[in-house]
C-alpha cells in the first residue's frame, strides 16, 4: 500500500513538473489548447492509420522538433515515453516476433523459435505508433494546463457533465492522496519493527475504510457547495480560449501535415 | 424577497438522526444591514444553523422566512425563486477544499454566475473585478491544490462575493490560517460589512468579533444561550466559561513563577485577554 502511495504521489508530482513546464515560454505553449488538442489528435490518428513506417517515424521526429521548440528537454520526455513503452508494449509486441507467419531471418538457440520478418515488421509498428502517440499526447499534457485540456475537449464535443467530473476527479485525487499519506505516516509513527502480514492486511483495511468514509462525507459537502453557488443538476463551463493570429497556421500546419502523412502512409 | 428582515426563524428544531439534535427550537431574527455572530463551542449547532440560513438544509419543526418569504424546499425547487435567493444570499464553508472544488481558480469564481445564467461577457467582467478585489488575480489559473490556507480561503470568499450577494453567511472564517492571512481576511470583512450589507459570521475565535459583529447570539448544544452585543458577551465571562469560550490558561513566567488566569478562544495572535494580571 505504500508503494503504491508512493507511486501516486509520484505522479501528482510529475504533474507538478508539468504544470511548471506549461508555463515557460515556447511554441506549443504559445499556441491555443484547442488548437494543440485538435492538432495534435489528427498526427496521432495519422500515424495510427499509417501503413508505413516512414510516415510513422516523420510524425515521430515531428513531436521530438515541436518539443525541442517548446523547451522540453528530450531526456524527460524520452525517458517518461520510452520506459513505458517498453514495458507495457514490449510485452504485447515480443510474441508476435515468433508468432506473426513468414520468412525465418533468426532463431532462437536451444528453443528453436523462428524470428520471422513479417513478426519483427508487427512488433516495429506497434511500438512504433504507441511511441508516437505517447510522446504527442504527453507533449499536450505537458504545455497545458489541466483544466485547459478538459476544456478543450468541449471543442470535440465531449459532454460538459464529463469535463466537470474530470475536472472534480483530478481536483480532489490530490486531496485523498494527501489525506491517506497523512494517516500512513501517523500509523508509522507510532509503530516499531514490521507488522506481520495479517496485521498489515487489517491496518491497510482499515485505512481504506476510514479514507472511503472520508470521501462520502466530502463528496457530501461539494454536492452541498455547489447547491449553495446556483447547481441544479445541469453543468455549465466557461472558456476563455481566444484565437490568435498564430494559432491558424499552426493549425494548418498540423492538418496539413496529418493529412499528408494519411496519404502517404494509405 | 422585499423586508428589511433578512431571516426569521421561529422554533427551529434540525436533527442529524434520533440521537443528534443540532438544532432544538431555536427562535431568532436577523435584520438587513446587521453583522451577528454565532458564537459557541464546536458541536453547538453553529454550522448546522448556517446550512439552514442558507436552503441547504430543511428543519424538522419550526419556520425560517428569507426576506419576509418561506425558505421552504418547495420555494428552493422553483428556479426563479432558487436563482434570485442564491444570488443574494452566499455561504463560505468552513473548510476550503469543500468549497474549491474546480480545476482552477478562474473557474472556481466564475462557477456561481454560469450556474445562475449570467451572460458570458458579464461572468468574465465580474470574475476579473472580483479576482483583483481580493488580489487574486495572479492565480487565476492555478488549480486550488496548488494554493496555501490564505489563499484558499480568499478564493473561496471570492468564489461568493462575485455574486454581489446581499447577505454572506461564514462559517468559521479564521480557521486554519496563520496570523498574517487571518488579519488579512478580518481587515477585508472589516470593510466589507461596514456597507449595507448582513453578515453573519459562526466562530468558536472571539479575537475579532467586537470588529465583524454588532450583535452576538451564544449558542450551547443547538440552544440559543443569551445573545447581545459582543461587548456584553466579552463582558461576562461565567457566561463565556459555561459555554467553554473560556478556559483557565496555565503558563510558567520563569523557573518560578507559575500562573493562571482566563484565556478566551482567539487565534489572532494567540492574544490573551487576561483581565487578571
Amino acid at each position: 500500500m505504500e508503494k503504491t502511495l508512493a507511486a501516486l504521489s509520484g505522479v501528482l508530482e510529475r504533474s507538478l513538473h508539468g504544470e511548471a513546464i506549461s508555463q515557460r515560454p515556447g511554441l506549443l505553449q504559445s499556441l491555443d489548447p484547442r488548437v494543440k488538442l485538435v492538432g495534435l489528435l489528427a498526427l496521432i490518428i495519422a500515424s495510427a492509420a499509417s501503413r508505413s513506417l516512414w510516415v510513422v517515424w516523420a510524425v515521430y521526429a515531428a513531436g521530438l522538433g515541436m518539443a525541442l521548440l517548446s523547451g522540453i528537454s528530450l531526456g524527460v520526455l524520452l525517458r517518461r515515453v520510452w520506459l513505458s513503452t517498453f514495458i507495457f508494449t514490449g510485452i504485447i509486441a515480443f510474441p508476435a516476433l515468433f508468432l506473426v507467419p513468414g520468412r525465418a531471418v533468426w532463431s532462437v538457440p536451444v528453443l528453436g523459435w523462428a524470428v520471422t520478418e513479417p513478426g519483427i515488421r508487427s512488433a516495429t509498428f506497434l511500438i512504433s505508433r504507441v511511441l508516437t502517440s505517447a510522446t504527442l499526447a504527453l507533449l499536450l499534457m505537458l504545455t497545458t494546463p489541466w483544466s485547459h485540456v478538459l476544456k478543450a475537449l468541449r471543442t470535440l464535443r465531449v459532454p460538459a457533465v464529463l469535463v466537470v467530473v474530470l475536472g472534480m476527479t483530478y481536483r480532489y485525487l490530490f486531496l485523498l492522496v494527501e489525506a491517506a499519506r497523512a494517516m500512513l505516516e501517523a500509523r508509522r509513527s507510532r509503530e516499531v519493527g514490521k507488522l506481520p502480514p495479517a496485521e498489515e492486511r487489517r491496518a491497510a483495511t482499515a485505512l481504506l475504510g476510514v479514507l472511503l468514509s472520508k470521501s462520502l462525507q466530502l463528496s457530501g459537502d461539494v454536492y452541498l457547495a455547489m447547491q449553495a453557488r446556483g447547481f441544479r443538476g445541469e453543468v455549465h463551463t466557461i472558456d476563455e480560449f481566444r484565437m490568435r493570429s498564430h494559432d491558424w497556421p499552426a493549425l494548418g500546419a498540423m492538418l496539413g501535415a496529418a493529412a499528408l502523412g494519411l496519404w502517404l502512409g494509405r | 424577497m422585499q423586508s428589511a428582515t433578512a431571516f426569521h426563524l421561529k422554533d427551529v428544531t434540525y436533527r442529524y438522526s434520533d440521537d443528534v439534535c443540532a438544532l432544538d427550537h431555536v427562535s431568532l431574527g436577523i435584520e438587513e444591514g446587521e453583522s451577528v455572530a454565532l458564537l459557541g463551542a464546536n458541536g453547538s449547532g453553529k454550522s448546522t444553523l448556517l446550512r439552514v440560513l442558507d436552503g441547504l438544509y430543511f428543519p424538522e419543526s419550526g419556520s425560517v422566512s428569507v426576506f419576509g418569504e418561506p425558505l421552504t424546499e418547495e420555494h428552493l425547487r422553483e428556479e426563479e425563486w432558487a436563482f434570485r435567493f442564491r444570488r443574494r444570499v452566499g455561504l463560505v464553508f468552513q473548510d476550503p477544499d469543500v468549497q474549491l472544488f474546480c480545476p482552477s481558480v478562474f473557474d472556481e469564481v466564475a462557477f456561481g454566475p454560469l450556474h445562475l445564467g449570467w451572460p458570458r461577457p458579464e461572468i468574465r467582467r465580474k470574475v476579473a473585478e472580483t479576482l483583483d478585489l481580493l488580489e487574486l488575480s495572479h492565480l487565476r489559473d492555478r488549480p486550488p491544490h496548488r494554493l496555501s490556507g490564505g489563499e484558499k480561503k480568499r478564493v473561496a470568499l471570492a468564489s461568493v462575493l462575485v455574486l454581489d450577494p446581499d447577505v454572506l453567511l461564514l462559517d468559521e472564517p479564521t480557521a486554519g490560517l496563520d496570523p498574517r492571512s487571518e488579519s488579512q481576511l478580518l481587515d477585508f470583512l472589516i470593510g466589507w460589512s461596514d456597507g449595507p450589507k448582513t453578515v453573519v459570521t459562526a466562530t468558536h475565535d472571539l479575537g475579532g468579533i467586537a470588529d465583524i459583529a454588532n450583535r452576538a447570539y451564544i449558542f450551547r448544544a443547538g440552544r440559543i444561550v443569551t445573545e447581545g452585543t459582543p461587548e456584553e458577551i466579552l463582558g461576562d465571562e461565567a457566561l463565556l466559561r459555561s459555554t467553554n469560550l473560556l478556559h483557565v490558561h496555565r503558563h510558567q513566567h520563569g523557573p518560578e513563577t507559575r500562573h493562571e488566569h482566563p484565556h478566551r478562544h482567539t487565534h489572532r495572535d494567540h492574544r490573551h485577554h487576561d483581565p487578571g494580571i
